[in-house]
């Protein structure tokens, strides 16, 4: 599903973010993603989706080489790969049925193939009761269910979240570990960068740490292991 | 692309134009001025060059063939005009033929001429064109050199001005309408980059979800197309119904028998669908401009 070989990324200001990373996420997993500030985890999930490009090294999404792939397909390689953010990146003018729906229309789907897919996964982070909300009317944790939904309307293979619980307080990330957990159940693989030390602990699911730019540590029901 | 994306399209386009408010004033009005100048500029030209055109009949060198000259000479003279090679074409007018026209032309006072018609006073005459009226004085400086050549006659002063002040107005004219060209491009590319900036997380989420990079630009192509083709309305609106104007009063009452400025239609036509082309070629290079600098996908 996720391959990544000796990959190395040295930003143009000289940063060397990631060095030597080779680690395989399997189709249907779920991955925490964990390691102190500046240890490379935002820069190592931005690659996945050609935000950024390393170094040297491949890596290979759904047995693709971004490293060969043309810029041109990079659009087609997005549309299997759904990303949420710490600071939801919602439209402030459009009301959340039309701020999910805007991920299908930029993509050319059918207006029906909309309605009825936008109401599906607003059912799915329960919120089909606040569709023609404005995201100002939300709470933060609503906000970030509208951007989860947002994310996954094009049901992609792989779910990307760095730090969506970054702004929330415990209960609230709770809520959406909970709507995670449902996606990846649904045979979404989930990848998530977080320094929420109680949800990686009580969910016991594989936990990749990296500091350095490096793997230091790769275990399949793993716990936080960092003091902070 | 679907009929809707294209709507889609047009829709947001429309949107950045409502949403810039005063850039776009200022990019409209720029394309407004700069094409008023262009079209006004282009009917000047155009009817400068139909002024020419008129004239062309009278660039002519008229040549008086030496009265010595016999038919053999006559016919080498008009071989070697015939050689020169700005000239287009030649035309004899025998001596008898020049006096009967000369005596028609004057009406009933070419009675008291009649008796010239036994001692012809005329040279035998080669009316000389050159291809491009601007050669006539070569031309005349070649013939004039040649053997059996009495006289020779053109106007060329009264030309070599009328050239050199058509040349004038248009190295102007292109200095102001290039000058003016670039403001509004320029303007327009400011525009177009205060959308970008302010769509900049709805462009960060179109790259995100994969919307594609043609995708992403089309609606800042339109806008910017928009921009141009708004520009021309008023021009082409002004400039219509001034010429209309303009032509009603006095297109054919020049007080020269040989030029009427050139007729409404199909100069109205001409100059607002170049006007148009025009407004929309300038609105798509300004936008281009700023996607390829701002947008960078
Ligand atoms: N665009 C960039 N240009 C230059 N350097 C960068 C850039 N992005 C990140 N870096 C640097 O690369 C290193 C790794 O950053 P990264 O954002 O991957 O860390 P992180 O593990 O996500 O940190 P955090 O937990 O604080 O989010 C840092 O030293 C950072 O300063
Ligand atoms: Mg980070």
């Amino acid at each position: 599903m996720i391959e990544m070989k000796d990959v190395w990324k040295t930003y143009p200001n000289g940063v060397m973010a990631v060095n030597g990373l080779t680690v395989y996420i399997q189709k249907g997993e779920f991955v925490y993603v964990v390691g102190p500030s500046g240890a490379g985890k935002s820069t190592f999930i931005k690659m996945m989706y050609r935000e950024e490009r390393p170094t040297r090294g491949d890596i290979l999404i759904n047995s693709q080489n971004l490293r060969l792939m043309k810029e041109r397909h990079v659009p087609y390689l997005r549309r299997d790969i759904g990303v949420v953010f710490q600071d939801f990146k919602l439209l402030p003018s459009m009301t959340v049925f039309e701020n999910v729906a805007f991920a299908m229309e930029v993509i050319e789907a059918g207006r029906d193939d909309i309605r009825k897919r936008v109401m599906n996964v607003l059912d799915i982070v329960r919120l089909k009761n606040k569709a023609r909300f404005m995201p100002h009317e939300l709470s933060g944790g609503e906000q970030q269910r509208v951007a989860i939904a947002r994310a996954i309307v094009n049901s992609p293979a792989v779910l990307i979240a760095d730090e969506p619980t970054g702004n929330l307080d415990p209960d609230t990330s709770w809520e959406i570990m909970h709507i995670l957990e449902e996606i990846n159940e649904r045979g979404t693989t989930v990848v998530m960068a977080t320094h929420n030390r109680s949800i990686v602990n009580n969910m016991r699911k594989r936990v990749i740490a990296i500091e350095g730019g490096r793997i230091s540590r790769d275990e399949v029901r793993g716990a936080y292991g960092y003091e902070s | 692309m679907k009929a809707r994306t294209v709507g889609r399209h047009i829709k947001e386009g429309g949107k950045n134009i409502v949403r810039n408010g005063w850039m776009t004033f200022a990019s409209v009005s720029a394309v407004t001025v700069m094409l008023l100048v262009v079209g006004a500029f282009l009917m000047v030209i155009l009817n400068v060059n139909h002024f020419a055109d008129s004239l062309e009949s009278d660039v002519e060198v008229r040549v008086f063939v030496d009265r010595e000259a016999e038919a053999p000479e006559q016919e080498e003279l008009e071989e070697s005009i015939g050689t020169i090679h700005q000239v287009e074409d030649v035309e004899f007018i025998p001596r008898d033929e020049g006096l009967e026209n000369f005596i028609e032309s004057l009406g009933e006072q070419g009675d008291y001429f009649e008796n010239l018609r036994d001692e012809n006073p005329l040279n035998d005459v080669f009316v000389v064109q050159a291809a491009d009226p601007q050669d006539t004085e070569l031309v005349a400086e070649e013939i004039d050199s040649l053997s059996y050549v009495d006289d020779i006659e053109y106007g060329s002063d009264i030309f070599e001005q009328l050239f050199a002040a058509t040349d004038f107005v248009r190295i102007v004219g292109l200095v102001l309408i290039v000058g003016l060209l670039f403001t509004a491009v320029f303007l327009i590319a400011n525009t177009i980059k205060l959308t970008i900036m302010a769509r900049k997380t709805e462009i960060q989420i179109m790259k995100l979800v994969g919307a594609t990079n043609s995708f992403i630009r089309w609606p800042f192509f339109i806008e910017g197309l928009l921009l141009g083709v708004f520009g021309a309305a008023i021009p082409i609106i002004l400039l219509t119904y001034g010429y209309q104007r303009f032509y009603d009063s006095i297109g054919t009452a020049t007080g020269l028998e040989f030029f009427n400025f050139l007729p409404a239609n199909p100069l109205i036509l001409q100059t607002s669908v170049l006007l148009l082309v025009i407004g929309a070629v300038v609105g798509v290079w300004g936008s281009l401009m700023s996607v390829r600098k701002f947008l960078r996908i």
